[in-house]
């Protein structure tokens, strides 16, 4: 027989068919991310910094994640976890054919050695480190975490990319891992510190199948390339995005958003709301450990003042008083009539019952977040009109960073977080942390929210904790604000997310 | 000559032996703790000791200091706290692009100040000099940040001549890392060309009314001649100084322009080891620099024995 042209076109044809049903459908191409600065590390198990989480939840993996409505859903794990019905213990079943990117395969006893190593040098992992008996491998495949008593949002905990339990290759297990192998979409190619970070897509991966929603579902790989590339100053940001040299570019100033509007070729991608500034509130030493004055300082603060200097534009802040913004589960109304008083009167009340003697309340903050500062300012106003004596305490970051650990040094510090998915993981509700708010009747809450498994119940339970940390201003929510992004107009496949993520994104 | 050069070197060592102690002893003195900022706000006091006990923190200041001199003499500036490799190596990584940097910020500098410079002396009063004097006190006036913003935004975003900011990708070659130098060097040479052409022009005026160049145009020879051949390298000495001076300060960090156009130099590096109070790369980098500018006063002042028979030492 003659091995015609047509022949020829046909068999390159039914190649090309077979290759595109079996290979997956990668666009590729390279996606250039501007980061806001160098990560501290490449292991997020020991840091809690989002930029930590944003970059290396593309290279190592944790058991469960998030879907688009902050549910928990599998990961490495096959499916979520048997739970008994005292909820002590936790069946985990494992995906098989998991590969790391050193070409070892996964197994239970690399999962062990993870999460106990977890456990020992995880900030969220050593906060529970007390609560397990026991991480024991149950065959090849599966492990059994045992508990001392019920702690419901341990699934929450192993999916949380943040000071996350990410799974590592046995052999590599050690305090500190200088070389990270994980068994994410990309591995680490090349990094030049403080220039650019090369992801290349990892062969071996095998992905999940269900639909993406969030960050769990399919991890499709769509990129040849992610590369993050830090920098600092925010303008060469929204430059770096406008001139086409960055896909994506992270964290921008509110002020850039008209500009990138007006620029051909990029959109601004607002996240709202991001997240919820905060005065943290010093209970372990000085002036605020007397509960009135905490009144007062509450009772003082105009939160709509505060945001509108902070951030400008009321696309940018949101004045709301509930711990959780529409759309949560976790939204309800428990004593939100505390929030926002803006009742100067009442504070000055309140501090002559306590005879206040003019001590200085000391007002620990930075610029390296200027809506921290615009809104302590303001703050500061507004309290010293109601007869407080204020002393700003305005550092750089790391000195901020540093005087927080000492409770002789500051009565309030200004901080923010993002909405975390479960709020059993926001560490200022325990009296461990640097806080130390101590309330009887708001650990007995977290203690029985902690151990509850149904929903609904714990939904109920938060809203008490809600009243309690007003009434008794365990720390003041000033509000929630907006994060900015910019992205180039051809760029999907990414989603509004506080740690945004790559695999599934192509640049058209 | 010898002598004078022993007690140069000589001299060196000690202005690097204080620097040791200095860096040393400002950075511990600054609030501010690498642990937490590694370990992020989730971090609790507790985890804060254990990393500073890791990092070898919490050994008494003494210590640390006697570890850090007795390295510091072998050669060893100790290990970067955030980067988890040495100081020398770190330091050797952003020298490239600051190197560079410095050398094509000086030579637009020089291109732009040299000329204007003499030419504003040789026609004094004139439109030229009355201009020159005015745009160079606007290029001192202008601060750097301002100038690179707008080249930036400007020459870069909208013109597309060159990338806006860093230093290229993983497949950038040579010339494609220097095209990223180019706009910053541009920018830099502007602010710097304005001290390099007053320097000139000043120095030039001095030397024009001299009776040599009197003497000189007397002969018969060209204006050309007189000017370049026996006006400029008399005034050349206070040039070479500032050049020298100008350089020291680009090699040392041209730390706000490295951070608008997002430059790993070594600018870069010190402001964002301050923000990190990574300690060793602060004084590795302080120890650095005063290297440099001793070594490069060393070479200013022997340049002149080149450029004037008459200075001996």
């Amino acid at each position: 027989m003659k091995f015609t042209s047509l022949s020829k076109g046909v068999a390159v044809s039914a190649v090309a068919l077979a290759t595109a049903l079996t290979a997956p459908a990668y666009a590729g191409g390279t996606i250039d991310v501007a980061i806001v600065g160098e990560p501290d590390t490449f292991d997020p198990m020991i840091s809690t910094k989002d930029l930590v989480s944003i970059v290396t939840q593309h290279f190592v993996e944790t058991l469960y994640s998030f879907d688009a409505d902050w549910g928990v859903a599998p990961l490495l794990a096959v499916d979520l976890p048997t739970i008994s019905d005292d909820g002590l213990v936790y069946e985990i079943a494992l995906r098989e054919g998991i590969t790391f990117h050193d070409g070892s395969s996964m197994d239970a006893k690399d999962v062990v050695a993870s999460l106990n190593r977890w456990l020992t040098v995880a900030p969220r992992g050593k906060a529970i480190a007390a609560k397990v008996d026991s991480i024991e491998a149950s065959g090849d495949y599966g492990v059994t975490i045992t508990l001392n008593e019920p702690y419901s949002p341990l699934v929450s905990l192993l999916a949380f990319t943040n000071s996350a339990a990410v799974v590592y290759p046995e052999e590599i297990i050690a305090d500190t891992i200088e070389t990270v192998v994980g068994t994410g979409p990309y591995q680490i190619a090349e990094h030049v510190p403080d220039q650019y970070l090369q992801l290349t897509r990892f062969d071996g991966y095998v992905s999940r199948t269900e639909p993406t929603s969030g960050a769990s579902g399919e991890r499709s790989q769509t990129p040849d390339e992610i590369r993050f590339v830090p920098v600092a100053d925010a303008s060469t940001r929204v430059e770096g995005l406008i001139s086409g040299q960055f896909d994506f570019a992270d964290g921008l100033p509110a002020e850039s958003f008209a500009r990138i509007e007006e620029a051909d070729g990029v959109d601004p991608m607002l996240l709202k709301p991001f997240g919820w500034p905060l005065f943290a509130i010093n209970h372990k030493d000085g002036l605020m450990t007397d509960h009135k004055i905490r009144q007062a300082v509450q009772a003082a603060l105009p939160h709509d003042d505060m945001l509108f200097a902070a951030f400008g534009d009321d696309n940018f802040f949101l004045v709301d008083g509930p711990m959780y913004p529409e759309g949560y589960v976790w939204r309800n109304d428990a004593s939100v009539d505390l929030y926002n008083r803006n009742d100067q009167a009442r504070a000055a009340q309140l501090l002559q019952e306590v005879e206040y003697d003019g001590t200085p309340l000391r007002i620990l903050t930075s610029r390296q977040y200027e809506f921290h500062f615009k809104m302590a300012e303001v703050a500061q106003v507004a309290l010293e009109a109601a007869g407080f004596t204020v002393h700003m305490d305005v550092v750089d970051w790391a000195t901020l960073g540093q005087r927080r650990n000492d409770p002789a040094l500051w009565d309030v510090y200004i901080t923010h977080s993002p909405f975390l998915p479960d709020p059993a993981l926001t560490g200022l509700y325990y009296p461990t942390s640097r806080l130390g708010w101590a309330d009887e009747e708001k650990d007995r809450l977290m203690g029985e929210f902690v151990q509850a498994t149904d929903p609904v119940a714990r939904q109920e339970i938060f809203a008490q904790i809600q009243a309690r940390l007003l009434e008794d201003v365990g720390f003041i929510k000033i509000g929630g604000f907006s994060a900015l992004n910019g992205v180039n107009s051809g760029l999907e496949g990414v989603i509004k997310s506080p740690w945004p993520f790559f695999w599934n994104a192509s640049v058209n | 000559m010898q002598n004078y050069l022993f007690h140069r070197i000589l001299g060196m060592f000690a202005v690097i032996f204080l620097v040791l102690t200095l860096a040393f002893a400002i950075v511990r003195l600054a609030p501010g703790d690498p642990a937490a900022l590694m370990l992020g706000p989730e971090a609790t006091p507790e985890d804060v000791v254990q990393l500073r006990e890791r990092l070898g923190l919490d050994r008494p200041i003494l210590t640390q200091y006697l570890t850090f001199m007795g390295n510091a003499v072998q050669g060893d500036l100790g290990e970067s706290i955030f980067f988890k490799q040495s100081v020398l190596k770190t330091l050797a990584q952003r020298a490239e692009p600051t190197i560079f940097l410095s050398l094509f910020s000086l030579s637009f500098a020089l291109v732009i100040a040299m000329p204007i410079g003499i030419y504003a002396a040789y026609r004094r009063g004139s439109f030229l000099d009355q201009s020159s004097v005015t745009m160079a006190m606007l290029a001192a006036s202008l601060p750097s940040f301002f100038t690179g913003l707008l080249f930036q935004r400007y020459v870069a975003t909208e013109l597309g001549w060159f990338p806006a900011s860093g230093y290229g990708g993983p497949d950038a070659d040579f010339w494609e890392r220097m095209r990223h130098l180019i706009l910053p060097s541009f920018v830099l040479g502007i602010v710097n060309s304005s001290i390099i052409l007053r320097f000139t022009r000043a120095s030039m005026l001095d030397i024009m009314g001299e009776d040599y160049v009197r003497t000189a145009r007397s002969k018969g020879m060209t204006e050309k001649r007189v000017v370049l051949r026996h006006a400029l390298k008399n005034a050349a000495i206070p040039i070479i100084t500032v050049v020298g001076l100008t350089f020291a300060l680009l090699v040392s960090g041209a730390v706000v322009t490295e951070r608008v156009f997002n430059i790993p130099g070594l600018g870069n590096l010190v402001v964002s080891a301050v923000l990190r109070r990574d300690y060793p790369v602060i004084q590795g980098t302080l120890i650095v620099v005063a290297a440099l500018y001793v070594v490069i006063n060393l070479i200013t002042d022997l340049l002149y024995l080149i450029v004037d028979k008459r200075v001996k030492y």
